[in-house]
């Protein structure tokens, strides 16, 4: 039997009554949810926000552009990035690879930025880096950027998107859990306030640390949030997990993030909540 | 012996557990339950017990003994409950300024739906961020395998100790061998990559001492180890800016590029 469909205008250009056809030439990217094809101006435009709602995986650095006051990202800790401590087999070449890929030294970019108007110190973890794993440049990086907004005095706001501790370092990358959550907890304890943003995807040992350590936690929606992974899952329990399992809604249905928001209203909820806690407009 | 030979080994079901250990070196040992929040997670032991003449926190993560007794305690994997049972009492020995003592054996964090449902990654987290400033010495002894973050979880310590055959890695190398050679079987070869005994962990300074396990479940043994921990945790209780030498413990570790 044959299906129709009619759809109504899901995003903000559809309903201006913009095209979503694509300009000659332009790249096509296929929904992963509901397989339809979009061109990178209406995405770019959509804040890569599908008509069907799915939050399409962006760069650190569109996430930045998109989601901080324009022009107000400031870089620091550029120019950390990783070596290869254990002559893992293959890393060096996945590192190269990931660099070019990305443009990227490291899977995670740091700096400040504003919101309207409110400084903070933000990161952003890039999923087109090896996934966003966390190599020891990587925890240096969200370390000092922990030590720098203590000393200043600045919030912190950061995105997670990670697949865990990155395997190729070994125990080092291991370590970095505890010494991004002490760096977490220094902050902390002098009274500013961090909000981490779970994007999809954001597992592993970075769920079992900073990603979980927020003073408040967003999710974007059908971001995949979970410790262990799906199929690891699957395979040890032999059960069949619920759908939505791993899922923000999911987190938020156990308690574990405080509210799940549409990319398209990230920005004016993290300036509302910096706006709470006393930072100088 | 390879790596994967030490692996091996680490997982060997006749060596020592954790309640052995509390058994033959401590004294007066109570156990306490739960972590006041859902239920008792029988993957981790704790409780009070004497050091000696010192009192101290134990916990210890417990795979048991015989097939009943491991299921029971989950093959030491603990859920979440037993992660927050561990920081339940690691709160209470700061509070009565008992030091911390923690074993470590698991080959991970427990997988499974009721773990994901109740924050196994928010646990772990928590402990991660409040051992670090806790107010009272700690020291970890690896005594088998340290699965990941769920043995890191128990081993945010002044000092780590670890067992000549005990192992600490960031995966295993089965799922390491899964991965990179799309072949669980290659794990003997993965387990060399990732460097994951403990003379490797000795020269990342991940661990401070490497207990030889020569007479390993004997008398002697065991009043060695309770004597060396005994002076440490003398000298640990002396010393000045506790917390922030832990934090500049692990802040120190990494191998990075900084170009500028």
């Amino acid at each position: 039997m044959a299906l129709k469909f009619t759809r109504k205008p899901g995003n903000e250009l559809e309903k201006e009554g913009r095209s979503l056809e694509p300009t000659l030439g332009e790249t096509e990217y296929v929904c992963p949810n509901c397989h339809r094809t979009l061109p990178e101006s209406t995405l770019d435009a959509g804040m890569w926000v599908c008509t069907c709602g799915h939050h399409f995986r962006i760069s650190a650095r569109k996430r930045l552009a998109l989601l901080t006051d324009e022009g107000s990202f400031s870089e620091l800790f550029g120019d950390i990035e990783s070596n290869d401590p254990l002559a893992f087999p293959g890393y060096q070449k996945k590192l190269e690879k990931a660099r070019e890929t990305s443009g990227e030294k490291e899977s995670v970019v740091t700096g400040t930025a504003s919101f309207s108007g409110i400084k903070a110190a933000v990161f952003a973890m890039t999923p087109d880096f090896m996934m966003g794993s966390m190599g020891t440049a990587t925890g240096e990086k969200i370390t000092r950027l922990f030590e720098y907004a203590a000393e200043n005095s600045l919030p912190v706001v950061g995105w997670t998107v990670s697949g865990g501790a990155r395997m190729q370092e070994g125990l080092l990358s291991l370590m970095q859990m505890a010494k991004t959550s002490g760096a977490v907890k220094k902050h902390s304890d002098r009274g500013l306030l961090y909000i981490t943003v779970l994007t999809d995807p954001t597992t592993g040992g970075v769920t079992a640390s900073f990603a979980m350590e927020g003073d408040i936690i967003m999710a974007e929606p059908g971001a995949t949030v979970g410790f262990a992974g799906r199929r690891v899952v699957e395979q040890t329990t032999m059960e069949s997990l619920p759908r939505d399992f791993q899922t923000s809604e999911f987190i938020l249905a156990h308690g574990f993030a405080d509210i799940i928001t549409p990319r398209s209203d990230e920005k004016r909820l993290i300036s509302a909540l910096l706006g709470f806690h006393g930072e100088t407009r | 012996m390879t790596a994967y030979d030490r692996v091996r080994t680490a997982r060997n079901t006749s060596r020592p557990t954790t309640q052995d250990y509390i058994t033959a070196m401590f004294t007066g040992f109570i156990e306490l339950h739960g972590d006041r929040r859902y239920r008792d997670d029988e993957a981790i032991i704790g409780g009070l017990a004497y050091l000696g003449d010192m009192p101290v926190t134990v916990i210890g993560i417990e795979k048991g003994h015989d097939t009943i007794e491991r299921m029971r305690r989950s093959f030491g994997a603990p859920e979440p409950e037993g992660y927050r049972k561990a920081l339940r009492l690691m709160k209470q020995a700061e509070k009565f300024r008992r030091p911390v003592i923690c074993f470590v054996d698991t080959s991970g964090a427990y997988c499974g739906i009721g773990a994901e449902e109740r924050g196994q990654g928010q646990a772990i987290a928590e402990n991660l961020m409040e051992m670090m400033t806790l107010r009272t010495p700690i020291i970890s002894v690896l005594i088998g395998e340290g699965g990941s973050g769920g043995a890191l979880a128990l081993a945010v310590s002044d000092r780590v100790w670890m067992l000549e055959n005990a192992v600490y890695s960031v995966i295993s190398p089965e799922g390491c061998a899964s991965i990179l050679y799309k072949d669980a079987s290659e794990a003997p070869k993965a387990a060399e990559s990732l460097r994951l005994t403990a003379a490797d962990a000795l020269s990342f300074r991940v661990a401070e001492r490497v207990i030889s396990e020569e007479g390993i479940g004997t008398e002697e043994f065991y009043g060695a180890l309770a004597g060396d921990l005994y002076e440490e945790l003398g000298r640990l209780a002396g010393t000045e800016d506790l917390t922030e030498k832990r934090y500049q413990r692990f802040r120190s570790f990494g191998n990075y590029k900084d170009i500028k």
